[in-house]
């Protein structure tokens, strides 16, 4: 599903390398977590497969079933099925939350060659999904993410996600700012859209996300790489005794 | 104080080319006073402070410039869609034809060509009255002009709730045309009304509107200037405001080489509202100046400034908007906020916002930004599969926002809306 090898990435405004040959492959139906220290580069990655400006990529590729993702831009390769779930979800006044999913699910449409979603499926569509996250009327005619607390942008990118039905959805620092209650919504949320045909990559500070939605493999990454991977025992492993361990292990 | 020679020979050469229309004694009397406050205050040149930011020249000139009509078939009829009464100009000239039958109940309408033939009538104490109570502190010839040599407008005189809101139309149809209209507007108390005006109306268009809104009645109004590149216009909206009236304008100005907007307001009774805004989106060969002058001069009063404009390709932005909160206006709630989105770096953005205030207990505050397209929020889109031209579109309109909800009505908010988008549309690259 998605390959990454070798990947290298400077960034644009000054002489400074942040991901340094990342490898890694997830493949469909696979659950994978990214676990690292600050710094280590894990948000650079999600930015740079999603199409963010501000990087350069000096070496290796990234692709998607196939399709070379850096030579889309950001719109073409959510179109193909990438999907990220921000760690600070943007507010964008004045923007109907539900005329943004409508806008961004019939782009992806008209990018794909399919026809559009009527306004009565898709309403049919999101109220569905929605009461599943426990998101209310009131918070999808509000505008998008305007006076949103941490949890409901979370869930409000949960939703996106499940609307637009992607391929592959990186997760980035999505426990982040959540209660534990926020976070096990979230979680089913996840969990809810595992299947087959559909790959996750989970960036995480921490274990506890791990305990709702189960990983199958858990990379650690540090100064930009990945120098350990493994189950999902790795991931207890941080929690008790630190990176420091593991890093000191690896150099 | 003497005018300087060089504004006093742009005044009496501009000035020796007009003649009064006749009318009553009371018009009459009217039209030579304003006239004599023209030839008093001098019309405006470059150097004035109060037109640091816009040339007045073409505003002034004896003859004005020729504008090339504007098909503007591609877009349904402003206001189509909108229970109304219309009544149509067309180059300044009233079109009984294309015009509904002047009766509204609740509502008297009459034309300032016909009316000021009679002795007797209330618009003998109003027209040119708030116009000459705008002229204090700043100066503003372009509405005293006005005053006197208009040849027609609308005296609209509302006693009860207007069962629907009167659309002046103005039709541009000769290239060569120069405009000059002054309507005046009573509100009774407790009464009711809204007024939508649109269209370009001519080649130069000179507007005065005066609006006396007694107590308790409310003042709604929405305006659109056309899409006509080449045309040129000075607005002037006067209001006075009694106790606990509302008064809400909002203008929307897409296009046009010269657009000088002043909406000049006093709060006179205790407890009233006034919210004036724009939103004005310039592509090219634009300058579009709104200048606002808010007076509080009671207590209690809110008021509300929101201007947005949206601009590239060399397009200019002015705003000049002064709060001033008079002694003893206590409690005096007064907002101001004027933003520009420069879609390029051609563009640019004037603003002067003004506050002075001799009441110790009162909250104003004021704000003006200009920036480029929020790249976080356009990365955001993107991700979630928005082609940047749309999702440059959303965040436009986005930014237009604050300044559209202040239109009450919701079918007029979509209709504004719907304009906004088309016209960020046709220029998606």
């Amino acid at each position: 599903m998605l390959e990454i090898k070798n990947l290298h990435v400077d960034l644009e405004e000054e002489e400074k390398s942040i991901l340094k040959g990342v490898t890694l492959t997830v493949e469909a139906g696979s659950v994978h977590a990214i676990m690292g220290p600050n710094g280590s580069g894990k948000s650079t990655l999600s930015y740079v497969l999603s199409g963010r400006d501000g990087y350069v990529v000096t070496q290796g590729s990234a692709t998607l079933g196939g399709v070379d993702l850096l030579e889309l831009e950001p719109e073409e390769r959510a179109a193909a099925g990438l999907f990220l779930a921000f760690q600070y979800p943007v507010e964008i006044p004045g923007v109907g939350n539900m005329t943004f999913m409508r806008t961004a699910i019939n782009a992806q449409r008209k990018a794909r060659g399919e026809s559009e979603i009527s306004a009565a499926d898709f309403l049919k569509l999101v109220r569905q999904k929605a009461r599943t996250l426990q998101i209310d009327a009131e918070m999808l005619k509000r505008p998008v993410n305007v006076g949103f607390s941490g949890g409901e942008k979370k869930r409000n990118e949960i939703l996106q996600m499940a609307m637009l039905e992607p391929k592959m959805c990186i997760l980035d620092e999505t426990d982040s700012g959540l209660d534990v209650d926020a976070m096990k919504l979230v979680a089913d949320g996840v969990n809810a859209l595992r299947d087959e045909g559909r790959g996750f990559l989970v960036i995480t500070h921490y274990q506890r996300l791990l305990d709702h939605i189960r990983p199958d493999v858990v990379h650690i990454m540090a100064d930009g790489r990945i120098v350990k991977s493994g189950g999902p025992e790795l991931a207890l492993e941080v929690e008790q005794n630190g990176y420091a361990d593991i890093l000191t292990e690896e150099a | 104080m003497a005018l300087a020679q060089a504004k006093q020979t742009l005044t009496e050469d501009r000035l020796a080319a007009v003649t009064l229309p006749g009318g009553a004694v009371w018009s009459r009397a009217a039209r030579e006073a304003a006239l004599g406050r023209v030839h008093a205050m001098g019309l405006p040149e470059r150097r004035d402070e109060y037109w640091k930011f816009t040339r007045p020249d073409s505003l002034v000139q004896a003859v004005a410039s020729p504008a090339a009509l504007f098909d503007n078939s591609d877009e349904p009829e402003m206001f189509g869609g909108v229970e109304r009464l219309k009544i149509v100009f067309v180059d300044g000239v009233f079109d009984a034809t294309a015009s509904d039958d002047l009766a509204l109940e609740g509502i008297r309408i009459e034309r300032l060509a016909e009316v000021d033939r009679s002795d007797i009538h209330w618009a003998r104490d109003l027209y040119g009255v708030l116009e000459t109570r705008g002229q204090t502190p700043v100066p503003r010839p372009l509405a005293a002009l006005n005053t006197a040599t208009a040849t027609d407008g609308v005296l609209i005189h509302v006693t009860g709730r207007a069962s629907k809101p009167i659309n002046l139309i103005y039709n541009h149809k000769s290239e060569t045309s120069d405009a000059m209209l002054h309507h005046v507007i009573r509100l009774d108390a407790g009464t009711d009304i809204t007024i939508l005006e649109n269209g370009p109306a001519a080649a130069r268009f000179n507007k005065v509107i005066e609006v006396d809104i007694a107590d308790d009645a409310a003042f709604h109004h929405v305006c659109t200037q056309g899409r006509d590149h080449e045309r040129r216009a000075a607005t002037h909206l006067f209001a006075r405001l009694g106790a606990r009236s509302a008064f809400k304008s909002f203008t929307m100005t897409a296009n046009g080489v010269m657009t000088r907007n002043e909406c000049v307001i006093e709060l006179t009774g205790d407890d009233a509202i006034a919210h004036v805004a724009g939103a004005a989106m310039g592509d090219g060969d634009f300058h579009q100046d709104d200048t606002v002058f808010i007076t509080h001069d009671a207590e209690r009063c809110e008021s509300r400034q929101v201007f947005k404009k949206v601009l590239r390709n060399g397009a200019t932005g002015v705003f000049q908007g002064k709060i001033l909160v008079k002694p003893g206006a206590q409690k005096t709630d007064g907002y101001q906020i004027s933003q520009a989105l420069l879609l390029d770096g051609d563009s640019q953005f004037l603003a002067k916002p003004e506050l002075e205030i001799y009441a110790d207990d009162v909250a104003c505050s004021h704000g003006s930004t200009s920036g480029a397209i929020d790249e976080d929020a356009l990365y955001y889109l993107r991700a979630r599969g928005i082609p940047k031209a749309i999702a440059t579109d959303l965040l436009t309109l986005s930014f237009l926002a604050e300044a559209v909800e202040e239109i009450e009505n919701e079918g007029l908010r979509d209709e504004i809306t719907d304009r906004l988008r088309g016209w960020l549309e046709r220029r998606r690259d």
